[in-house]
């Protein structure tokens, strides 16, 4: 018998390896949750928390980019619903932000869903040029909707610290768990798809289009489900964070170098993979976030110029990502 | 028309630009047979295959299945209704394992990924693939691609199977093994229809034969009649067949 060859399947219960992957992920996740307790450095947990916010929403991204092949630049537009959604509910009407990311990832999935019609007509680069289009075009509209605090942005009230409100403004540590447990949530459901009937569809969208169709794949459905989850989390992650920074206003949460962050680590990282993003962001934010206190100052260009650089290198020398690595090392000791 | 014909192909027409591909084509399919389409290059096998798989709709004419209309139907819907194919150039889902290839076409019967990979493993060891089930789809040897997308389509637990030139470039011996994948096919009570070129694989599989030419319908009928046949030996065959 060759390596190749598994014995029949079980009919019940989970798979090993599966079960294996929720293992890890309990131990990570663990882990990550009693970290703030020993590193008491408050920069060190700002670092964190950016790290854990980056590698959900990348994770959210990734539904849509890395199963169902739909590379979308143009995830600031979520993000920014969901950031705006919760701090104009939160501000004006009183609604808790807990309320603002449930209207805020509805909000999304619906305009992904609006967005998706015409574009996932389009196919390939097309498809992500126009996403950074409508990101723009979304980004102008906030800057002259005075509604919203057009360019000012929304302060939001300074108040005592609530998980209520999510105001913590004593101590970090409760965004810690806030950002891990959005990971975890953004984990779990990437973990269910890649288990499920949509999880197999969509990666036969990603691979051929053409020979999915033929095996009753509706292409058109399939993209447009994996762009409305992959929204709704992205604008979920966008509510953790306007109420992180209490002050939001457009370039804070809808720039196009968000696009660019929410792709950047699960390329990195692995592309439809389940703990691509995770590594990914693991290493490029901490490194982006040290460059810049190093370097000094933001808007120097100087962490631009590095995510430059490491896409060119890991395109170059492992388009697959880094966490190919492992996998190939893994399947050679197996081999052996 | 008979009860039991599975497919109907009714006076279809297809034209591309200022081509026509097929014009005023009409054949039709018995259950339970293994029907040839065989004719030179350019004759409009394949844009026949491709209108009875969905790919594109005709100009002119009507396609049923099992008495329905499926003209108009796409083919994602052609093949929850049983109709599955096969691609000329194998088209592999190549990030994904071989069972998981074939998981996907599963898909169409079962809702759990469970009852997905019980149809798909056993699809497997039908096609003899079931040693290269944890390989990437990528890994395979370009026969064991043939033999992935028929398995692909069989999970689909098709009615009718659409097979486009699968014993092209297989050695004889491998090609011998795709003939009796072909009758054991058949055998599970699936309607076949295959496109071939090598005559000699063709001729003995199939129960009848197909012969198209410049779009239209030269010859039908049983493949040692066809191979008879004036017209088909003047277009197809060649000269050489006409002593044999």
């Amino acid at each position: 018998m060759t390596a190749d060859a598994l014995s029949p399947p079980r009919t019940a219960g989970m798979l090993p390896q599966r079960r294996k992957q929720l293992l890890t992920a309990a131990l990570v996740f663990a882990a990550v949750a009693a970290s703030p307790f020993l590193v008491r450095d408050v920069y060190l947990q700002n670092v964190l928390i950016l790290t854990l916010l980056y590698a959900a929403v990348s994770q959210s991204w990734n539904i849509l980019g890395g199963y169902c092949g739909q590379i979308s630049l143009g995830h600031a537009l979520y993000f920014g619903i969901g950031a705006y959604a919760t701090s104009v509910l939160f501000v004006t009407y009183g609604v808790v932000p807990w309320g603002g990311m449930l209207v805020g990832g509805v909000l999304s999935a619906a305009v992904a869903l609006l967005l998706g019609y015409p574009c996932f007509r389009l196919k390939g680069h097309y498809f992500s040029i126009a996403t950074i289009v409508i990101a723009e075009i979304g980004l102008l509209l906030i800057h002259n909707w005075d509604f919203v605090g057009g360019a000012l942005g929304i302060q939001w009230p300074f108040g005592s610290d609530s998980w209520w409100t999510l105001q913590f403004a004593r101590d970090k540590v409760p965004y810690v768990h806030l950002a891990l447990g959005l990971l975890a949530v953004t984990w779990f459901v990437t973990f269910l798809i890649e288990g499920s009937r949509w999880g197999y569809w969509w990666r036969a969208v990603k691979d051929n289009p053409e020979a999915a169709e033929s095996l009753g794949v509706e292409i058109f459905h399939s993209k447009m489900a994996a762009a409305a989850v992959s929204a709704f989390f992205t604008a979920v992650g966008g509510s953790f964070y306007a109420s992180f920074l209490a002050y939001i206003d457009p370039e804070s949460v809808m720039s196009f170098r968000f696009s660019l962050l929410f792709a950047l680590p699960a390329v990195l990282g692995g592309i439809g993979t389940l703990w691509g993003p995770f590594v990914g962001a693991a290493i490029l934010i901490p490194l982006t976030e040290i460059t810049r206190s190093y370097l000094g100052g933001s808007g120097s260009g100087i962490d631009l110029i590095i995510y430059g650089g490491l896409i060119m290198v890991v395109s170059l020398a492992k388009p697959e990502g880094i966490l190919s690595l492992f996998q190939r090392k893994a399947k050679r000791e197996a081999r052996s | 028309m008979s009860t039991d014909t599975l497919l109907s192909v009714d006076n279809v027409t297809r034209r591309f630009g200022g081509l026509v591909a097929n014009a005023n084509v009409s054949i039709a399919v018995q259950r339970g047979e293994i029907l040839g389409l065989i004719g030179p290059n350019g004759a409009g096998k394949s844009t026949l295959f491709n209108l009875v798989a969905g790919t594109f709709p005709p100009n002119e004419g009507r396609i049923l299945f099992e008495g329905e209309d499926i003209t108009t139907l796409s083919s994602p819907l052609r093949c929850q209704r049983g109709i599955a194919r096969t691609f000329q150039v194998p088209r592999s889902f190549d990030s994904m394992s071989v069972l998981d290839n074939v998981m996907v076409g599963g898909f169409v019967r079962a809702r759990s990924a469970a009852a997905a990979r019980a149809i798909a493993y056993e699809t497997l060891e039908f096609a003899a693939l079931a040693h290269r089930a944890g390989a990437s789809a990528g890994d395979l040897t370009p026969p064991e691609k043939r033999r992935l997308e028929v398995a692909r389509a069989l999970a689909t637990k098709p009615k009718l199977l659409l097979l486009d030139e699968v014993m092209t470039g297989l050695t004889p011996s491998e090609a011998r093994l795709g003939v009796e994948l072909v009758r054991k096919v058949r055998d599970q009570g699936v309607t076949v229809v295959m496109v071939e070129h090598v005559m000699e694989i063709v001729m003995p599989l199939v129960d009848r034969a197909v012969v198209l030419n410049l779009g239209m319908v030269l010859a039908e009928g049983k493949p040692q009649d066809v191979v008879r046949n004036d017209a088909v030996i003047t277009a197809y065959l060649g000269e050489r067949h006409r002593a044999a």
